[in-house]
C-alpha cells in the first residue's frame, strides 16, 4: 500500500489535524500518516524537517510538544520524543549528529539526544533567544549554526558548539521619516549558500538581507513587496533571489542582487504557510490555509504544474530534493507481480494486496470524472498500524 | 408607396400571404447575401450547420459581428419581402385599402406588439421546433425524453473541493472546528450588531430588522470604536458572533461577520438590501419565535464553512409554532437571505409570506481568526483577476 510507495512521494506535507500527507505527483495520489491511526488536532504539525541519513527520515514536530519519527521506507512512524520546556508551538527543528534541536514559541531553544528510548531524557543544552519566536533555522553548510528571529525579537545567530551569546545580533534599522522606531517582526529566515549572509522576511512586508561578516550589523539590502504580512520564504536555485508568500496568498520573486520584483506567481487563495523550491529543477511546492498543494514552475515559463486538494489546512512542507522525479522501474502495480523478498516484508505485502485491491475500483471511477486538467486522486485513508 | 398599396390590395388573406411573402425574398436575401458575403468576406452563414444559433459562438467580438450581419440579412429581408413595418404603418394610402390598411399593417407579423418575433426573424427554427412537437405527441408515451436545457449551474466546471459527505477527513476537520462548540449544544448564539461609524436612517433600520429576525441579539450604536476594542469586550461578555454592516452613501454595503472568541472572520459584499416596507405583499411583523434556518447549496469546502458560520447564528432549538423559516440560497456565488412564514394549506400546498429584510450577500474574504485585516492571515480572498475568468466556476 502507501508503505512501499512512500519512497516515491515527492512532497511531504504537514497538516492542522495531525495528518502526514506524502503526495506523489507522478501518479497523482496523496497518502495520509497518522501516527494513531485517528487525525487528531492536538498533533497537529507545526514542523518538519529531515531526519538524519539522506532523506530517508522525517522529523515531525507536533503541537503538543512531542517530535515524531517518521520512517520514508517503512512508511509509518516509528518513535516519538517528548520535548517539554517553555510554551507554545514548535517554530524550528533540525538535527545534527544524531541531537535534536528544538525552538519554541516562547524562546527557549534546547538540543535533545536523539534516542528515543530513553522517554524524556534532559537536553544537552538550553538556550534562551527571547520571546515571541517565530522561526529557528539551521545553516544546511554548517549544522551547528542557527538563526532565530520573531515578534520584537531581532534576529540572531546561534552556535551551539560556541558560547552561549549570539554570534550575530542583527541590529534595527534607523527610525523612519516621523522618527519613530521601525517595529521588528521576522517571519522566516534562510541562509544564502557561499556566504555568511541570511534574508528574513518579515511581517511588515520587508525582505531584509543582513551580512554577519560585514561590520554593519544593520540589514545590508531591504526590499518590500506588498501591503501583507510576508510568512514564508524560499531560496531559488542559483541562489540570486528568494520568493516570499504573504497572507493573501501572493507569491513573488524578488532579485537579491538589486532587490526588485522579478515576478509573480498566481493560484493561492488563502494564506501561505509553507514554501519550498526544489535544489535544481525550477520548481516550487506552496502549501496554505486553502488547503491546497501547489507546485509551479518559476521559470521558462512561469506557471502551475500540480494542484492537489488535501483536505486539511496545510501547515508545512517538504519537498524531496532528489533528481530523479520519475517513478522507479521495480514498483508493481499489483503486488503479485513482486517476487517475495524476505518473511518480514511478506506481511507488508499482503497488507498492500488488500489495499491495491481495494484501490482499483476507486481508480476506473474517478479516472471518468479526471477532465483535461491534472486532479490528485485521495486514496482511501492509508493510516500506519 | 407602391408596397402598401399592393399590401392593402389583398386583404384577407394578408398574414398567410406576408408570410409566403417574406420566406422567399428572405431565402432569395441570404442566398443573395451568401453570394455577395463570398466575394467579400469568407461565407460563414453558407457554413452553418443545422440547428447552429448566432448565440452559441463563444468569442464576444466574433458573435456580435455575426449578430450585426444577421440583423443586416434581416433588415433587407423585411424591406425586400414584407414593407418596412415604420413605412407602412404611418402610409394612409387612399385606395382600395383606405383607412384599414393600417390596421392590417398592425396585424402584420412582426410588429413588436402584436406579432410573434420568432415567426420573423427565425422561420426554419420555428418550423423544425413544430415538427418536433408533432412528432413527439405523435409518439406519445414512447417519446424519448426531453432533452435537458443546458444552465450556467448544468455546466459548473468539476470542483474537487465540493465535500463528500462519506468523507472522515472533512467530518474530522468540521467537527473540531471552531464552530464545534456550538454544533455540540456547549454554547448558544448570542448576536452583537452594529454599523460602521455614523450610520445612516435605512442601515440604522436594517440592523432593528435584522435584530427581530436573528434570536438573541443587541444592537449598538458604533460610537467611533475600533473593532479591535471592541471584539475583547464582546468576549468577555460571552457574546458568540459580531455583525457589522458597513455603509456607503446612505446605503448598506457590506457585512463583515466574525465568530468569537477566536472564530474566522467573513467580509461580504451586501447588495438589494430591502427593508420590510419595501417588500410587496408582505406578511405581519415576525414574532418571537425562534425561525428554522434553510441552507442551500452550499456544496464546496469554503461553502460548507461559510455555511456553519450563518447556521452558528441561530439557536439550536427552532420553535415550529412559530412557522418562521429564514433561508440562506447560495447560487453562483451569491447568497440571498429571505425571510418567511409559511402555513400549510394541506398535506402539499404550502403557502408563504415574505417577511423580513431581504438582501444578497457576496463573499470577499474569510479570514482565520477575529477581525484583523491587516495582520491576520487570510483562509480565501477573492481575487477578481485570477478566479472569475471562467464564467462556469464557482467557489461557494
Amino acid at each position: 500500500m502507501a508503505a512501499a510507495g512512500a519512497r516515491w512521494n515527492h512532497v511531504w506535507v504537514g497538516t492542522e489535524t495531525g495528518i502526514l500527507k506524502g503526495v506523489n505527483l507522478q501518479r497523482k495520489q496523496a497518502a495520509n500518516f497518522t501516527a494513531t491511526g485517528q487525525p487528531r488536532r492536538e498533533e497537529a504539525v507545526s514542523a518538519l524537517c529531515w531526519g538524519a541519513g539522506g532523506e530517508t527520515q522525517i522529523l515531525v514536530g507536533c503541537a503538543d510538544r512531542t517530535v515524531r519519527h517518521f520512517s520514508i521506507e517503512e512508511g509509518r512512524f516509528q518513535g516519538q520524543r517528548h520535548c517539554p520546556g517553555g510554551e507554545g508551538t514548535f517554530r524550528g527543528l533540525a538535527q545534527v549528529d544524531g541531537t535534536l534541536i528544538t525552538c519554541v514559541d516562547s524562546g527557549i531553544l534546547r538540543v535533545w539526544h536523539d534516542n528515543d528510548k530513553e522517554a524524556s531524557s534532559d537536553p544537552l543544552l538550553e538556550l534562551r533567544v527571547g520571546p515571541g519566536v517565530c522561526r529557528m533555522r539551521q545553516d544546511p553548510a554548517h549544522p551547528h549554526v542557527v538563526a532565530t528571529g520573531g515578534k520584537e525579537n531581532a534576529l540572531k545567530v546561534w552556535d551551539l558548539q560556541g558560547s552561549e551569546e549570539p554570534v550575530f545580533r542583527a541590529k534595527n534599522v534607523r527610525n523612519d521619516w516621523l522618527d519613530l522606531r521601525v517595529p521588528i517582526w521576522d517571519q522566516d529566515i534562510q541562509f544564502l549558500p557561499e556566504s555568511q549572509k541570511l534574508v528574513t522576511c518579515t511581517g511588515y512586508h520587508q525582505v531584509r538581507v543582513y551580512d554577519p561578516a560585514s561590520p554593519q550589523r544593520r540589514p545590508v539590502l531591504e526590499a518590500t513587496y506588498g501591503e501583507y504580512p510576508l510568512t514564508a520564504m524560499t531560496l531559488t536555485p542559483g541562489g540570486n533571489s528568494v520568493i516570499v508568500g504573504n497572507t493573501h496568498g501572493q507569491l513573488a520573486e524578488i532579485d537579491l542582487r538589486q532587490g526588485r520584483l522579478l515576478g509573480c506567481l498566481k493560484g493561492l487563495a488563502g494564506s501561505v504557510r509553507g514554501l519550498q523550491c526544489h535544489p535544481s529543477k525550477p520548481l516550487l511546492a506552496s502549501c496554505g490555509l486553502d488547503r491546497i498543494l501547489r507546485v509551479h514552475r518559476i521559470r521558462n515559463p512561469r506557471g502551475l504544474e500540480h494542484k492537489v486538494y488535501l483536505k486539511s489546512q496545510l501547515n508545512c512542507l517538504l519537498l524531496s530534493g532528489r533528481d530523479n522525479w520519475e517513478d522507479e522501474p521495480q514498483e508493481p502495480q499489483e503486488p503479485k507481480k513482486v517476487p517475495p523478498e524476505d518473511t518480514e516484508t511478506d506481511e507488508l505485502w499482503a497488507s498492500l494486496e488488500a489495499a491495491a485491491k481495494r484501490r482499483l475500483p476507486d481508480l476506473e471511477q474517478t479516472q471518468g470524472v479526471l477532465q483535461t486538467k491534472r486532479r490528485k486522486k485521495k486514496r482511501p485513508g492509508s493510516t500506519s498500524p | 408607396m407602391a408596397k402598401a398599396g399592393h399590401k392593402s390590395g389583398g386583404s384577407g388573406k394578408k398574414a398567410l400571404k406576408r408570410k409566403a411573402a417574406t420566406e422567399e425574398p428572405q431565402e432569395a436575401a441570404v442566398a443573395e447575401d451568401g453570394a455577395t458575403e463570398s466575394g467579400v468576406q469568407p461565407p460563414k452563414a453558407a457554413a452553418f450547420p443545422p440547428g447552429f444559433s448566432i448565440s452559441e459562438i463563444k468569442n464576444k467580438q466574433r458573435r456580435h459581428l455575426m449578430f450585426t450581419r444577421w440583423k443586416q440579412q434581416q433588415r433587407k429581408v423585411r424591406g425586400g419581402g414584407g414593407s418596412g413595418r415604420t413605412h407602412a404603418r404611418f402610409s394612409f394610402r387612399a385606395g382600395v385599402g383606405g383607412w384599414w390598411c393600417c390596421v392590417v399593417v398592425l396585424h402584420m407579423r412582426g410588429h413588436p406588439y402584436l406579432g410573434s418575433r420568432a415567426a420573423v426573424n427565425n422561420p426554419e427554427k420555428l418550423a423544425a421546433k413544430k415538427k418536433l412537437k408533432k412528432e413527439r405527441e405523435a409518439l406519445g408515451d414512447k417519446a424519448p425524453p426531453k432533452p435537458v436545457p443546458k444552465t450556467i449551474d448544468n455546466q459548473r466546471v468539476y470542483d474537487e473541493t465540493i465535500v463528500d459527505p462519506n468523507d472522515e477527513e472533512v467530518a474530522y476537520d468540521e467537527a473540531t472546528d471552531e464552530f464545534a462548540s456550538y454544533f455540540n449544544r456547549q454554547t448558544s448564539p448570542k448576536i452583537l450588531i452594529t454599523t460602521s461609524d455614523r450610520p445612516h436612517g435605512r442601515t440604522v433600520r436594517l440592523c432593528e430588522q435584522l435584530s427581530t429576525v436573528i434570536p438573541n441579539s443587541h444592537v449598538y450604536y458604533r460610537r467611533g470604536l475600533a473593532l479591535k476594542k471592541i471584539i475583547p469586550q464582546c468576549i468577555s461578555r460571552d457574546f458568540t458572533d459580531l455583525i457589522v454592516i458597513n455603509e456607503d452613501r446612505k446605503t448598506p454595503n457590506g457585512l463583515i461577520l466574525s465568530h468569537l472568541p477566536n472564530g474566522p472572520t467573513a467580509h461580504f459584499k451586501m447588495s438589494s438590501v430591502r427593508l420590510r416596507k419595501e417588500i410587496k405583499r408582505r406578511g405581519k411583523d415576525p414574532t418571537e419565535h425562534i425561525p428554522e434556518i434553510i441552507l442551500n447549496n452550499f456544496t464546496t469546502r469554503l461553502g460548507h464553512s461559510i455555511g456553519r458560520m450563518f447556521a452558528s447564528l441561530f439557536p439550536h432549538n427552532p420553535q415550529f409554532i412559530g412557522r418562521q423559516v429564514a433561508t440562506f440560497h447560495n447560487q453562483r456565488d451569491y447568497i440571498f437571505f429571505r425571510f418567511h412564514r409559511y402555513i400549510f394549506k394541506s398535506e402539499k400546498k404550502v403557502g408563504i409570506q415574505e417577511l423580513g429584510p431581504r438582501f444578497t450577500l457576496k463573499l470577499r474574504s474569510l479570514q482565520k481568526g477575529t477581525f484583523d485585516s491587516k495582520y491576520g492571515e487570510y483562509e480565501w480572498v477573492h481575487k477578481p483577476r485570477e478566479m472569475d475568468t471562467s464564467r462556469r466556476k464557482f467557489h461557494l
